[in-house]
């Protein structure tokens, strides 16, 4: 006798995802679509896909969704948002497409306090091309175009975009977490939550990264992944609540 | 019946998209159209409607994106440059079926240009606004009330084929200020149900997206846009001809060109030269119906453009050879003069002046 024990999400539809195994995003899926149903906000919720391997979220997520171009998410965000202020408004974007390609429309919906939520998954690697450096590509990271390791005085220098944005103001939270304990799962579950939470009250731009693994690029088993998530990814993306103005919002 | 207000053609852009329902307009300041994103700060406020001023046209093409595929009627505004900046979302809306209007305000280029009027963006309007297959429908105005009027027909067409819509004016059009008669207010209304604007637990989710991996999806899905297209061009053609019926030398010239082109056909006529005009309104769909009408009885064609010579272009793929076509134009922000135009009809004619 098998039992079952936890059913699938209602804001997650039921169709199998295509990520590969040991990939993270099942579970920062299955996290967001949680909080979509634990706050009852499916109805009114508009998500936007980005480009990388998270494109499909449009198929997976049961809300309303719309697919961006490139880096754009958060420009298309705010277009959605401020034509329906009432919904609920999030997208889910990759290292390359938030932190390069798409690091001027995140650095300006943050200083407009654009009242979105970004999920932000941090892997430090292009997972849908194949393998290429990232922004957030960790300083010697072997990628498929740093084949001798990344050597920052010629590809420069990785980012940190949490501690870059907790810099700006209308930013209401930007919190690093990530998936690789049941610990750490409910962690990230609760930043989730309070980053809706946060923008049902009109608080400002919230962001969550989630370190993340892509076993497939790196090279690794999953197990493998993880650990190598915590021994080098970590130390240099260290976990924690970078900016939250809190109940009385930024003063 | 409305009163006349005396308005620069920036301004009646603004006025008349408002006056047409629209409350959503993202931009990026841009000479010369600047005016339309001035005008629009000032009043949308007032109305309950949105100017936001983007990072970037980058950004404000995909804000517009975000507003269209959330179902509202949305508009942005920008020049020649901010055109090519654009064309990355502008391919994104038309592959996603989003209706949304979109002025250009043209100066001359290629580069940086300069700020003075021009037509040097017909090919990019008409025939590659961004990679894929996909077409805007595109309304040359040359007054500021025929501006103002088209702008209604861009936002209804616009919902009505689910495609994205330009306005194709100039730094002269832009510019200038004429009497105009605004249209009657429209209110913004919101029926359109495949939009993402949140399912309220009553249907599917909807999905707005450009994304098709599958080879024959997307070629079924491009044929089917394509079909439409067909339909547009059977029936959205526009042009308005002056003089044209018994012409020997007839014109071709739109926007602000046809002006000219107009004053030249009357110096023509006073030197019973018969002479005559098709002014193009909407330029994709090409009005080719408006021409094919004239080239049996017409000697030859003249397109007059302020470019290097685009839209002689469409023109010779409709004549067909059956008639000579010419091409006069000015490039580079230089407005031709009547007189120039005046003295190549001449010449066709095969006399000196």
């Amino acid at each position: 006798m098998s039992k079952i024990m936890g059913e699938r999400p209602k804001a997650l539809v039921d169709v199998p995802l295509h990520y590969c195994p040991g990939c993270t995003h099942g579970i920062v899926h299955r996290l967001v679509a949680e909080v979509i149903d634990e706050l009852g906000i499916e109805g009114k919720t508009v998500g936007v896909a980005s480009v990388g391997c998270s494109v499909f979220t449009y198929n997976y997520f049961g809300c309303d969704m719309v697919q961006a171009p490139h880096g754009r998410a958060p420009a298309v965000a705010t277009g959605v948002k401020r034509a329906r202020p009432e919904d609920v408004v999030f997208t889910y974007q990759g290292d390359g497409d938030l932190a390069a390609i798409g690091m001027g429309e995140t650095v300006h919906a943050a200083a407009r306090g654009e009242n979105i939520v970004a999920i932000f998954i941090n892997n430090a690697i292009y997972g849908m091309t194949g393998g290429q450096m990232a922004p957030t590509t960790l300083p010697g990271q072997v990628t498929q175009t740093t084949p001798y390791g990344r050597d920052t005085s010629v590809a420069g220098n990785p980012i940190r975009v949490c501690e870059l944005l907790s810099s700006v103001k209308g930013v209401a939270l930007a919190q690093r977490v990530t998936v690789d304990c049941v610990k750490n799962v409910k962690a990230a579950k609760k930043a989730i939550k309070k980053a809706f939470e946060y923008q049902m009250a009109g608080k400002g731009y919230c962001i969550i990264e989630v370190v993340s693994t892509c076993p497939t690029n790196w090279g690794m088993s999953p197990a493998d992944a993880l650990q190598w998530l915590r021994d080098n990814m970590l130390p240099y993306y260290p976990l924690g609540v970078y900016k939250d103005v809190g109940e009385e919002g930024e003063q | 019946m409305a009163d006349k207000v005396l308005m620069k053609g920036n301004e009646a852009i603004a006025e008349a998209a408002i006056a047409a329902g629209c409350r959503h307009f993202f931009g990026y300041p841009i000479t010369p159209q600047t005016e339309v994103a001035a005008y629009m700060s000032k009043r949308m406020p007032k109305i309950g409607g949105v100017y936001l001023q983007g990072e970037s046209e980058v950004a404000s093409i995909n804000m517009v994106l975000g507003a269209g595929a959330a179902g509202v009627r949305v508009m942005t505004s920008t020049s020649s440059p901010g055109i090519s900046l654009m064309s990355e979302g502008i391919s994104y809306i038309a592959g996603s079926d989003v209706p949304c209007l979109i002025v250009n305000v043209e100066r001359g280029g290629p580069g940086l240009g300069g700020i003075q009027p021009s037509q040097s963006d017909y090919f990019q309007a008409t025939k590659a606004t961004g990679h894929g297959d996909f077409h805007l429908l595109v309304f040359a105005p040359s007054t500021v009330q025929e501006t103002v009027d088209l702008i209604s027909d861009a936002f209804d067409l616009g919902d009505k084929y689910r495609m994205p819509t330009m306005i194709l004016s100039d730094g002269l059009l832009g510019q200038m200020m004429e009497p105009v008669v605004l249209p009657e207010a429209k209110e913004p209304t919101d029926s359109k149900d495949w939009a993402a604007k949140g399912h309220q637990g009553k249907r599917k989710h909807n999905v707005v997206n450009s994304l098709y991996i599958d080879p024959s999806e997307l070629e079924r899905l491009n044929r089917e846009r394509f079909q439409k297209y067909e339909k547009i061009k059977e029936t959205e053609q526009r042009a308005e001809e002056y003089l044209a019926d018994d012409a020997e030398i007839i014109l071709v010239a739109f926007g602000a060109s046809s002006r000219i082109a107009h004053s030249a056909v009357d110096m023509a006529r006073k030197q019973g030269i018969k002479a005559g005009l098709i002014r193009p309104i909407t330029l994709w769909p090409f009005p080719e119906k408006f021409i094919e009408k004239h080239v049996g009885h017409a000697k030859s064609f003249l397109s007059v453009e302020m470019n290097m010579g685009q839209m002689v272009e469409d023109v010779k793929l409709t004549v067909k050879d059956r008639k000579p076509v010419r091409f006069f134009g000015r490039t580079g922000g230089i407005v031709p003069t009547p007189k120039e135009v005046f003295e190549q009809i001449v010449k066709i004619n095969g006399g000196d002046c």
